[in-house]
């Protein structure tokens, strides 16, 4: 499964301000780190304010802060503003019956990454994050075992 | 090779085991829908339960109130049989365990080390975790897979395994938030009807 640059930038974004929901950051800020256009990802964050999941901060310093929930917001729901992942209903039916049998396959493949993306919120992000972070530091080839 | 089991997971944060053979609770005579029961207040959300134990005989009234007012339907016969094959026993590599408020039962976990099944060394599997909803986000379900996972590590096991339904993204994110991931197997069927 790709996901589109945008919709990356908007996960990449969101967790950023997930990961501090007190701190405000500016787009010049994420736009560094991650190496991308600052007015291009302006207009990333203008959806996700639009949609309610970041807030626009006025005044000194201005940015953006995290205004959802972590523990509620999934993987899915960040998608979802920026691209339709699983396309299984806006697919025209297939006439053959080898494209039938390969719809089927394809729909199989789109409804394990929905169930996927559906399960992971952002706070589970935050520590699958925090593992690999760990595991690099400690030279680990695997994540720490969890418990 | 243990009998191959049929692990099947409802709305609730139920992923139950059916042992071979059996038929689904729905179709069983006798099974029959319970009235909502009347449990007892949990305890408030962000408050630590004090207590992780093996079930004992006595739990089990609870813990089929817990299931059915998950699920719809009360399966006593099915609870009894598990505790015999789960709860009623000494031994180190199954275990029934419950969650207590107090002296109330407010959540459960089954599971299992298994051997060999699916081509895996041996590996713990969980099969039932439930929680009362008064009782969650307060830790329950994670202290409950915690002794779980406790109990496969002392058997010697290093990995924990479980199966659910895809429409299940309650009990999913869940253990995803536990640090499940997707694991190495892909659950297959197909109907015998014709």
């Amino acid at each position: 499964m790709k996901l589109q640059q945008n919709t990356r930038l908007a996960l990449y974004s969101v967790l950023e301000f997930a990961a501090d929901p007190t701190r405000h950051i500016s787009a010049a800020e994420i736009a560094n780190k991650y190496e991308v256009s600052p007015h291009h990802l302006a207009k990333v964050l203008a959806e996700l304010a639009r949609a309610g999941i970041v807030q626009s901060v006025r005044g000194v310093g201005g940015g953006y802060r995290f205004a959802a929930n972590a523990r509620r917001l999934t993987l899915a729901d960040v998608i979802a503003h920026f691209e339709e992942f699983t396309a299984i209903e806006a697919r025209a039916p297939e006439r053959t019956p080898a494209g039938r049998a390969l719809a089927a396959v394809q729909a199989e493949i789109d409804e394990i990454a929905k169930a996927t993306m559906n399960s992971i919120t952002l706070a589970t992000m935050l520590r699958m994050i925090e593992r690999e972070r760990n595991g690099a530091a400690s030279g680990e080839t695997e994540p720490p075992r969890h418990g | 090779m243990q009998s191959d089991a049929i692990i099947v997971c409802d709305e609730s944060m139920n992923t139950k085991l059916r042992p071979a053979g059996t038929t689904h609770p729905v179709a069983r005579r006798g099974a029959r829908r319970a009235p909502a029961p009347a449990l007892p207040a949990a305890a408030e959300p962000g408050r630590v339960l004090a207590t992780i134990r093996e079930a004992r005989r006595g739990d089990l009234d609870a813990v089929i109130e817990l299931d059915a007012q998950a699920t719809g339907i009360e399966k006593r016969d099915y609870w009894r049989s598990l505790f015999r094959r789960y709860g009623d026993t000494n031994g180190a590599e199954r275990k029934f365990l419950v969650a207590l408020d107090g002296s109330t039962v407010v959540g459960y976990i089954i599971g299992e080390v298994r051997d060999w099944e699916f081509g895996s060394p041996p590996c713990g599997w969980v099969f039932a975790v439930n929680v009362q909803p008064d009782a969650r986000l307060a830790g329950t379900g994670t202290r409950l897979l915690q002794a779980m996972c406790a109990v496969f590590r002392k058997a010697g096991t290093r990995k924990v395994r479980t199966i659910l339904a895809r429409e299940n993204t309650l009990i999913l994110s869940f253990f995803r938030s536990q640090g499940m991931t997707t694991g190495p197997f892909i659950p297959l069927e197909m109907s015998l009807e014709h």
